[in-house]
């Protein structure tokens, strides 16, 4: 190539036409199809909509929010149980699921068995997740009650029936597939590990619980961000599970989540857009300061 | 890499900015490609092809469907091009499918709903079918075919009743009796219960919970009448009237009768425990028909109406949820869709549908119902006896309403039932939301 196009800053007509196609682009459908719906969203949270002729919009301030705060039934049941998953996918899978790939990165048999074993919830569609678990919890011929049954137990639990219950027997189902998403993470970012420093501290006469903690965890912060992130972000958007086992019809007593009522008001034949959206906007906010606090806090610390 | 080290890089094939720019040119085409065929769909289709929605997607309802649209086939020389979704998907997507490009003709159900898309202008009216097809309705089914204009928007195929079913056969065998009142019905089911039986079979768990409605439904209309019911469900009434916490202090003597562990059965199998003989009665819809594989357990099948609870109301009302056709606003073609729906409101095509599908009654008065089996023929009779003809808690209320607070209201209430107060003040709380005046 002759050596004055290699200066970036003079770019032919074409450089040009071209760097402004391929941004331009992806630019555009970002806009259209991301931030658009977006600023719609909260536009119509601040009216009512039955979703068929745009003239039917009518503004009417925040009367959805205040509603939603005080008068919503299900929201402060969805709020609690969205801070529940939150803190049993942060305290049980996702630590579990470290605690996995660190053991399963040892020199032990059958690692690659094992691996595949514990990942392959992941692979599986949702659908099929929770057709499992709906055999696992049917009252009459479920695996559970079966299994309880034979044990003596005697009589019949109702696993997704009960309100006090079935938020508990789907967050074991969450849970089941969490782990091993997270023990795919972590065995990654194991793999980058340096084997060097381990061996490091095991002369500096660590034993195996201040290896992990004073040594791999801190360096693996990379993969721990993520952890976390996705960890959040998979327990304030949870959905799919909750409604495949909650028979696909929208939130449930003692299932209800901010995602479920938002679909709620939404899809259906409910058709309250306006006030699934506000529902939505009060989820992105909270997923947004969650999310951004976190990240905030630990590049800021980075940087410092 | 090998292309630096040479002098002149001759690139043959693509280059790495061609590639970039195809791909980019594709997701273009990939983002442009919808607006493109919106545009391209207009009414320009062919004259001899009707559409057809259905939501006939279980098996008996499919085939059933199937027989019909070939006869009409035969008869018109059109032909219908069906396209069937799941029963539960098609009801949640009505509102964004009939905005979009919505089949000529749709399944759909007769009451509020209908009316409601009526007035929207989703539907198209069809008062030139009904000049042709008039004839063979009585009064109460014309008069659930027509939107809160007066025009005609709906064509009926079937009804069929919701009642307590149970096996003749068990009855006989412990000498039960079939209970009138709700005194004995409750005297029933306990005696059941000693006997080791589940009384009341129970089912609605996932997306089941509608099935409860039916015994709300049917409390109320024995209790309270058919005019304080519909007006409850039209938003017309407080739920925290005395009347409505009367339902549910009745609802909460027939409870404990119920099978276990409902919340997380499904209709079909509570249907099953009943035909199993496991479960002694169900307050269910004659579609538990469509459970029943062998045809000596359909003729072992009975059931009996809803016991009277106030004799100033007695058995007069029977909620029978009427299915039909409607017509989408804009149909490629109208005339086809037309003479589809004057052949669906006519005599053959019920017994077409009713030959294959024998767990509905034919809506038509000219339909012959001489191959009816027992369970049809008694069916037919209630719909016949009844003063009142009830579709169902979701078609006769917004949908939307039922199924986002009351349904999570009542299954809630269900799991520990105490007097309810909580549970209709909730339920209260919402109402105006959803019926603006």
């Amino acid at each position: 190539m002759p050596p004055a196009s290699s200066s970036p800053s003079r770019l032919g007509r074409g450089d040009r036409l071209f760097l402004a196609f391929v941004i331009g682009l992806p630019l555009l459908a970002l806009l259209v199809l991301v931030w658009l719906p977006a600023l719609a969203s909260i536009a119509l949270s601040f009216t009512t909509w039955d979703g068929i002729d745009l003239s039917g919009i009518h503004w009417t301030g925040t009367e959805n929010y205040t509603q939603i705060f005080t008068n919503y039934p299900p929201f402060w049941p969805a709020v609690g149980h969205n801070v529940l998953w939150l803190l049993f996918t942060a305290l049980l899978p996702t630590p579990f699921g470290v605690f996995l790939a660190y053991h399963l990165d040892q020199k032990i048999r059958f690692t690659r068995f094992y691996q595949t074993a514990i990942f392959l919830p992941m692979v599986l569609s949702l659908a099929v997740v929770g057709f499992v678990w709906e055999i696992v919890y049917d009252p009459d011929t479920g695996l559970l009650n079966s299994v309880l049954d034979a044990a003596g137990a005697g009589h019949h639990i109702d696993w997704l029936g009960d309100p006090d219950l079935n938020l508990w027997a789907v967050l074991i189902a969450s849970a089941w597939r969490h782990t091993g998403y997270i023990m795919i993470l972590y065995l990654a970012g194991l793999k980058s590990f340096d084997p060097a420093l381990e061996e490091a501290a095991a002369l500096d006469g660590a034993n195996g619980r201040q290896t992990f903690f004073r040594v791999v965890l801190p360096a693996l912060k990379p993969v721990n961000v993520i952890i976390v992130v996705v960890t959040v972000m998979e327990s304030l958007r949870a959905f799919d599970i909750v409604y495949v086992l909650g028979g696909g019809t929208g939130s449930k007593p003692g299932m209800e989540l901010l995602s479920l009522l938002i679909t709620d008001n939404i899809i259906g034949e409910s058709g309250h857009i306006g006030y699934g959206s506000a529902l939505a906007v009060i989820l992105l906010l909270v997923s947004l300061a969650a999310i951004g606090a976190f990240l905030v806090q630990t590049f800021r610390k980075e940087d410092a | 890499m090998t292309q630096a080290s040479r002098p002149m890089p001759a690139a043959p094939g693509p280059g790495r900015r061609g590639v970039v720019g195809g791909l980019f040119g594709l997701t273009a085409a990939a983002l442009t490609a919808p607006v493109l065929t919106a545009c391209g769909a207009g009414p320009s289709a062919d004259p001899k092809t009707v559409t057809f929605g259905s939501n006939g997607a279980d098996a008996t309802p499919k085939s059933a469907y199937a027989a019909v649209t070939k006869a009409f086939g035969k008869e018109s020389g059109l032909t219908v091009r069906t396209n069937t979704v799941d029963h539960d998907t098609f009801q949640k997507s009505i509102t964004s499918y009939l905005q979009g490009t919505p089949d000529d003709v749709f399944t759909w159900f007769a009451g509020y709903r209908m009316q409601y898309f009526a007035k929207k202008g989703l539907a198209g009216p069809v008062d030139e079918v009904w000049d042709t097809i008039g004839g063979g309705f009585t009064d109460a089914a014309k008069q659930l075919s027509r939107g809160e204009d007066g025009r005609y928007y709906f064509v009926p195929l079937y009804n069929y009743p919701w009642a307590v079913f149970y096996r003749k056969s068990l009855f006989a065998e412990r000498g039960y009796q079939v209970p009138g009142t709700w005194d004995e019905f409750i005297a029933l089911a306990r005696r059941m219960g000693k006997d080791g039986l589940s009384p009341v079979a129970s089912g609605y768990g996932g997306g089941d919970s509608w099935s409860i409605l039916g015994a709300f439904d049917y409390l109320n209309l024995r209790a309270n009448g058919y005019d304080f019911h519909m007006s409850l469900m039209r938003g017309e009434t407080s739920w925290t009237d005395k009347r409505t916490a009367r339902v549910l202090d009745l609802w909460r003597e027939l409870t404990p009768h119920y099978q276990k562990s409902g919340g997380g059965r499904s209709w079909q199998d509570a249907a099953q425990s009943l035909l199993d003989k496991k479960s002694g009665m169900a307050v269910i819809g004659l579609f538990l028909g469509q459970q029943v594989t062998d045809e000596k357990i359909r003729a072992d099948l009975d059931f009996f109406a809803f016991p009277e609870i106030d004799p100033a109301h007695g058995q007069d009302a029977v909620e029978a949820p009427t299915d039909g056709f409607m017509l989408s606003r804009r149909p490629k073609n109208e005339d086809g869709a037309k003479k589809f729906l004057a052949y669906l409101g006519g005599a053959s095509a019920e017994e077409t549908y009713m030959s294959v599908d024998p767990s509905n009654l034919a809506v038509n008065e000219r339909a012959d119902t001489g191959s009816y089996n027992a369970l049809q023929k008694r069916s037919a009779e209630l719909i016949a006896s009844a003063k009142h003809i009830s579709q169902f808690a979701d078609r006769d209320s917004d949908p939307g309403f039922i199924s986002t607070v009351v349904l999570p209201g009542l299954t809630e209430w269900l799991g520990h039932p105490d007097d309810g107060t909580a549970t209709l003040k909730k339920i209260e709380s919402q109402r105006s939301r959803f019926f603006t005046a």
